[in-house]
């Protein structure tokens, strides 16, 4: 018995993976079926519906850049205080004295820009392909949540360095919300726990930014990614 | 190793499976295909990448105060002297006192010996008590009540250049292992 046998063969290996090697047709679409990673693909796509040309592979990359940003965005909180006393300090550091910190952290931020235009290129890419019309209509409307969200993300993230320019632009976006009807008062309030820009709204967009907005956006992307198999599978061309 | 195994469609006819199927080499598996060898550069590429996310883990710059510090000139020290100021930031007491019936100066590390809470110094009793277990130390370090087992240990001091006495917190020295005799424990008075 080889090596690789007593492996595939071990109570370990069993009972991680459940079937034999995907040697067959079988067994191929049992190991899609049976790992949590594969099982979000569909076993079979049309090819003519994934080719690049048609689809921009936008949705994709978009979600890859979320991994991304989730990745290096939780390293970058193992150095970053979101107080007055550190918060640009910290950025500083992040910058200068912590190995790989620059590299991690430009990779935070272009990804983020690149995100941006990622969606914006994967909804443009939808509606050309008239992907949105039913019965698909219910998964733009949870895409155009989750590019709110990913704007969102961009915004909150944007005050996190704490220097003239976060603080400033935030004032203005603060002040944007204000000019709402009727909640627009209430809404700045709320937003920056307190009448301007300052630590309890560092805090508040700390708080956003690393862990609510993440969280509405995963919820958001696992619903619009089942959509995507329970409204018919992938658009493909007419 | 013979070419007509592995790179076969999915319809091609079952083979006979078994102990004796021929293997590829790992090389031949790792780099042979464009399949092997991509997802040969994506282990690589982790492994740099793993291996970069443990560096960026290990701080280059500590807030923390330096292991060495001066603590003035061994005339501020009279006889019987237990210097308190330089526990809130360095966790060390600075003590003229005697050990074995000779005249000292020596830095107390301020860690109880028992389970590691920070003992305080009673001037009214003279002696040093751990707030959790009630451990007791006398002013030259050494346990009489409690349940702390050994000495308080002390940090390495000497007097530096210009006269001034130098603590040196990354040198520590036990008495119950006969290391207070080291002349780096401490500065005869």
């Amino acid at each position: 018995m080889s090596l690789g046998d007593r492996i595939r063969n071990s109570q370990l290996w069993r009972s991680i993976f459940r079937h034999p090697p995907p040697r067959d047709h079988r067994n191929r679409v049992l190991v899609v079926l049976t790992n949590l990673i594969l099982h979000l693909h569909p076993v079979a796509i049309p090819k003519h519906a994934v080719r690049l040309s048609f689809t921009w592979c936008m949705g994709g990359i978009t979600f890859f850049l979320f991994l991304v940003e989730t990745i290096t965005g939780v390293l970058l909180m193992f150095y970053y205080r979101p107080t007055l006393q550190w918060a640009y300090h910290d950025m500083l550091a992040l910058r200068d004295v912590v190995s790989f910190g620059g590299v991690l952290r430009n990779m935070h931020r272009w990804g983020a820009h690149a995100m941006v235009i990622a969606v914006w290129l994967h909804m443009l890419r939808v509606f050309l392909t008239g992907s949105y019309k039913p019965p698909r209509e219910f998964n733009w409307v949870v895409g155009v949540a989750l590019l709110v969200l990913t704007l969102l993300l961009s915004f909150t993230g944007y005050l996190l360095p704490w220097d003239q320019l976060s603080i400033w632009a935030v004032t203005v976006g603060s002040n944007m919300a204000r000019a709402a009807p009727i909640i627009g008062s209430d809404s700045r309030f709320v937003l920056l726990g307190a009448r301007s820009v300052g630590e309890e709204a560092l805090n508040r967009f700390y708080v956003l930014h690393c862990v609510a907005i993440p969280l509405a956006a995963g919820f958001l992307m696992a619903l619009h990614f089942w959509r995507i198999r329970k409204d018919g599978g992938i658009s493909g061309p007419l | 190793m013979s070419e007509d195994r592995g790179d076969k469609p999915a319809a091609a006819p079952p083979q006979p499976a078994g102990p004796d199927a021929k293997r590829r080499g790992l090389l031949a598996t790792m780099f042979g295909s464009w399949l092997g060898l991509g997802f040969t550069a994506f282990g690589a590429a982790h492994g740099l990448w793993a291996a970069a996310a443990a560096r960026f883990m290990m701080p280059n710059v500590l807030a923390e105060p330096p292991n060495r510090f001066k603590v003035g000139f061994p005339g501020d020290y009279p006889p019987d002297r237990v210097e308190t100021k330089f526990k809130e930031r360095y966790g060390v007491w600075v003590v003229h006192g005697a050990y074995r019936g000779r005249r000292q100066i020596y830095a107390l590390r301020s860690v109880c010996t028992h389970l590691g809470c920070i003992t305080m110094w009673q001037a009214g009793e003279q002696r040093f008590k751990c707030p959790c277990h009630g451990s007791g130390f006398y002013s030259d370090g050494i346990n009489f009540e409690g349940p702390a087992p050994r000495p308080l240990e002390r940090y390495a001091i000497r007097l530096a250049d210009e006269g001034q006495l130098e603590v040196d917190i990354s040198r520590t020295f036990q008495e119950e292992l006969g290391q207070w005799s080291d002349p780096a424990s401490f500065v005869a008075v």
